[in-house]
């Protein structure tokens, strides 16, 4: 917002109207004191209400029953969980498997949306207009009927685990789910990523080096950053003998055997996200390379600049400057819409606290309020992360 | 590209298809993608048609009809049409249901109408009498006609009365949360900024289940509300929230000379905001706000996880039916009429709304 250099013209010129000067400050003050009133006496209504309901349905409130067995199985967890584990360890496990669903999707949906975009402006105008006929097919057909169609139609008509679909020995998918070969963890595995962390921050060192040195031997400061994450990890990797070794998927009768299984729900609910956030970030990129100047551009090439250049030092920028708000805000949808997981009974936080939970254990009010406590601060989280990236890559307008 | 551009453009010295097809082999890598995409099409649209139209079975008495056919079982949509259009609601009372529906889609085709006199009346009509007038018709009790309890409602019927309410009650609730929240008066803007960003922080599920499960112990003990009038609840407070920042967007995007010039004819505070500052907000909020109803639409399916058979969820009901417990076909048949349904509507609101914007547009060039 820009600020006028003028007072208000109402206040210089008008003649003082009855509702200016100190009558209106009363009369603003009696009002909010009115709204400020019927706030709170809503709220005290709606307490005084809740608190009968309790008594009468004899509700006990607190939070004790974190702390007492769960009872109930979740078919994905990825910390220990068992029937016997407390309603905290629940709580936890469909909390990790919400985020670890909505980094994934997001993870796989913005090269893909980013792909989509640029495909949707390509010269060929073929492939523009296979991009635009997804965009808009995608986008005019709800998220829940689309994850129906892949969880229902698609997973649910797979073959059983003995005529799985394989990909290179390595992948199955069938009717039980995806299986993945997994990383199968040995004794010398930590250190070899405390050595990756160290190698990340001596890259890092040198990025910051090169930043400094300017555009001048950029690419030999590529390699030097590549080598320093690299070297450590590899070499400490080959010294303790390898422990990090690949574990893949066998059959094994009527069932696989080694590996790591993905549900069905969760390979549905990732391949559902990913290719409906990637229309809305194709639409978005398009929009952000869009909104680059022509002049810009004209004046790129005018400094004898080739396209590739054009491309990676003036409209790559400018355009990730426009894209980047809202593609957090697309990030948030998609980690609301995780929710809907509940519809296809996928272990995330609204299924298994708000649904299992809350049936289980008879109080509302405190699963409510701690489930929506939790969608807000990751919320706030997301949209606090993207606005600190933001600023550092905006222009500082002088 | 559109009409009107391209009538301002000077006349193409080759044709669309020539420069089409230039365009798709300018260079070899070009070529080659044209190549795949082609292959691509070639592959998968044959077969489409062959399963979906041309194998597909139309005709017959029962499910069995479909068994064993591999292609598109389009008779499970025939039998179920009646369900589908209209849930349970009892069948010597479905012309009611016709004819609400009727009166809303005519008032709505009068207000697409360009150059028709008298197009605020129809609004506010189609806003405040209508409403009332359909609740009247598909509730029933009053004026001799037999009540239909919500529990009946379904199909197609529930899910234009879900988008139907939800948009003609979000849209003023927004317009007055983003007033509240633009509002020199402190406590007003915190109230309206805590409420709106807690919504919008929320998923709509969340709001869904905190409005079935937590609403019967927010009222006096011993009051009974209706199911659906909870949902309908949640979802008019949760896109409220959304249309009241788009409203927002909309009000900020009016020149400040505007209330002034206002104010300097003699005009009072009131009178500038409801004559000069909000048809203006409405105006540059448009395309958002068709956004939202378009969001809306396709949102309403999110009632079938708190137990409601909205049009999706009376699909999902008959594809579980043992009946047409006859093969994959029948769920992606289902799907795909579903997804048409949903498609073709969403899709024309939004052509539409582009067609408004360029005419607005227009106007604002001249």
């Amino acid at each position: 917002m820009e600020t006028s250099p003028h007072p208000p013209i109402a206040s210089r010129w008008a003649p003082p109207s009855p509702a200016s000067g100190r009558g209106a400050t009363a009369k603003s003050l009696a009002a909010q004191a009115l709204i400020l009133a019927s706030i709170l006496i809503t709220f005290a209504y709606l307490g005084r209400n809740m608190l009968l309901n309790m008594a009468r349905l004899n509700v006990h409130a607190g939070f004790a029953f974190f702390a007492r067995p769960a009872g109930f199985e979740i078919s994905q967890h990825l910390i220990p969980y068992a029937g016997g584990s407390s309603y905290l360890a629940a709580f936890l496990v469909a909390l990790i498997n919400t985020l670890v669903l909505a980094l994934i999707a997001i993870l796989l949906t913005t090269p893909l949306g980013f792909a989509i975009g640029l495909a949707r402006l390509s010269r060929n105008r073929l492939l523009a207009a296979v991009a635009g006929a997804y965009i808009d097919i995608v986008r005019n057909v709800p998220f829940l009927l689309q994850l129906f169609f892949w969880y229902f139609a698609v997973l649910g008509a797979l073959p059983l685990p003995r005529q799985s679909l394989g990909l290179f020995g390595l992948f199955f998918l069938n009717k039980r789910g995806l299986q993945v070969p997994a990383a199968g963890i040995g004794p010398g595995f930590w250190p070899v990523l405390l050595l990756l962390a160290v190698g990340l921050a001596l890259a890092l060192l040198v990025a910051r080096h090169a930043r400094r040195a300017g555009t001048r031997h950029a690419a030999s400061y590529w390699l030097l950053a590549l080598l320093c994450l690299l070297l450590p990890p590899l070499v400490g990797w080959l010294g303790a003998g390898a422990p990090l070794a690949l574990d893949r998927p066998v059959l094994e009768g009527f069932n696989f055997s080694g590996g790591l299984v993905l549900i069905p729900e969760f390979v549905a609910m990732v391949v559902a996200l990913t290719l409906y956030n990637a229309a809305f970030i194709g639409e978005l990129v398009r929009g952000g390379v869009l909104s680059v100047p022509r002049g810009v551009v004209e004046a790129g090439r005018a400094l004898g600049l080739g396209s590739n250049r054009v491309n990676r030092e003036i409209v790559v920028p400018l355009a990730l400057r426009v894209i980047l708000p809202p593609l957090g805000g697309q990030y948030i949808q998609l980690l609301k819409s995780t929710s809907l997981g509940a519809a296809i009974a996928y272990p995330e936080l609204m299924q298994v606290f708000a649904g299992t939970t809350l049936n289980q254990t008879g109080q509302p009010i405190e699963i409510m309020a701690v489930t929506m406590a939790t969608y807000l601060l990751i919320c706030l989280a997301i949209a606090g992360s993207v606005n600190l990236v933001n600023r550092r890559v905006q222009l500082v307008e002088r | 590209m559109s009409l009107h551009t391209a009538a301002l453009l000077p006349p193409p010295q080759a044709s669309r298809l020539q420069s089409f097809l230039k365009s798709t082999i300018s260079s070899p890598s070009n070529a080659l993608t044209s190549l795949v995409i082609l292959a691509f099409i070639a592959a998968t649209l044959p077969g489409f048609i062959r399963w979906s139209l041309i194998d597909a079975v139309w005709s017959g008495g029962s499910g069995k009809a479909c068994s064993g056919i591999d292609a598109a079982c389009w008779l499970f949509v025939r039998l179920r049409l009646d369900q589908i259009l209209y849930g349970l609601y009892p069948a010597p009372e479905r012309w009611r249901v016709d004819l609400a529906g009727a009166i809303g889609l005519a008032g709505l085709a009068l207000l697409m109408m360009r150059g028709l006199k008298y197009k605020i009346w129809i609004a506010a009509a189609l806003l405040l009498a209508y409403p009332v007038a359909a609740g009247i018709l598909l509730c029933g009790g009053v004026v001799g006609l037999a009540p239909v309890p919500t529990r009946l409602w379904g199909g197609l019927m529930l899910t234009a009365v879900v988008a139907a309410w939800t948009i003609a009650t979000s849209i003023p609730l927004g317009l007055l949360l983003a007033l509240a929240r633009r509002s020199a008066m402190p406590v007003l803007s915190w109230a309206a900024t805590g409420f709106i960003e807690v919504m919008r922080g929320l998923p709509l599920i969340g709001v869904l289940f905190l409005a079935i499960v937590m609403f019967p112990f927010f009222m006096p003990p011993g009051t009974e509300i209706d199911k659906l009038l909870r949902a309908l609840l949640a979802f008019t407070l949760f896109d409220a929230a959304i249309l009241a920042e788009v409203f927002r967007g909309g009000l900020q995007a009016v020149p400040r000379e505007q209330r002034e010039a206002g104010l300097g004819l003699g005009l009072k505070g009131w009178q500038v905001m409801l004559l000069v500052v909000i048809p203006q907000a409405v105006t540059n909020a448009l395309p958002g706000i068709v956004n939202v109803c378009i969001v809306i639409v396709k949102e309403t399916v999110v009632v079938l996880i708190v137990g409601l058979f909205d049009f999706l969820g009376i699909i999902q009901n008959g594809i579980i039916d043992p009946e047409w417990l006859v093969g994959d076909q029948v769920r992606a048949t289902a799907y795909l009429f579903a997804g048409l349904v949903f498609w073709s509507l969403c899709f024309s609101i939004s052509r539409y709304s582009a067609h408004i914007e360029r005419r607005l547009s227009l106007g604002r060039q001249a």
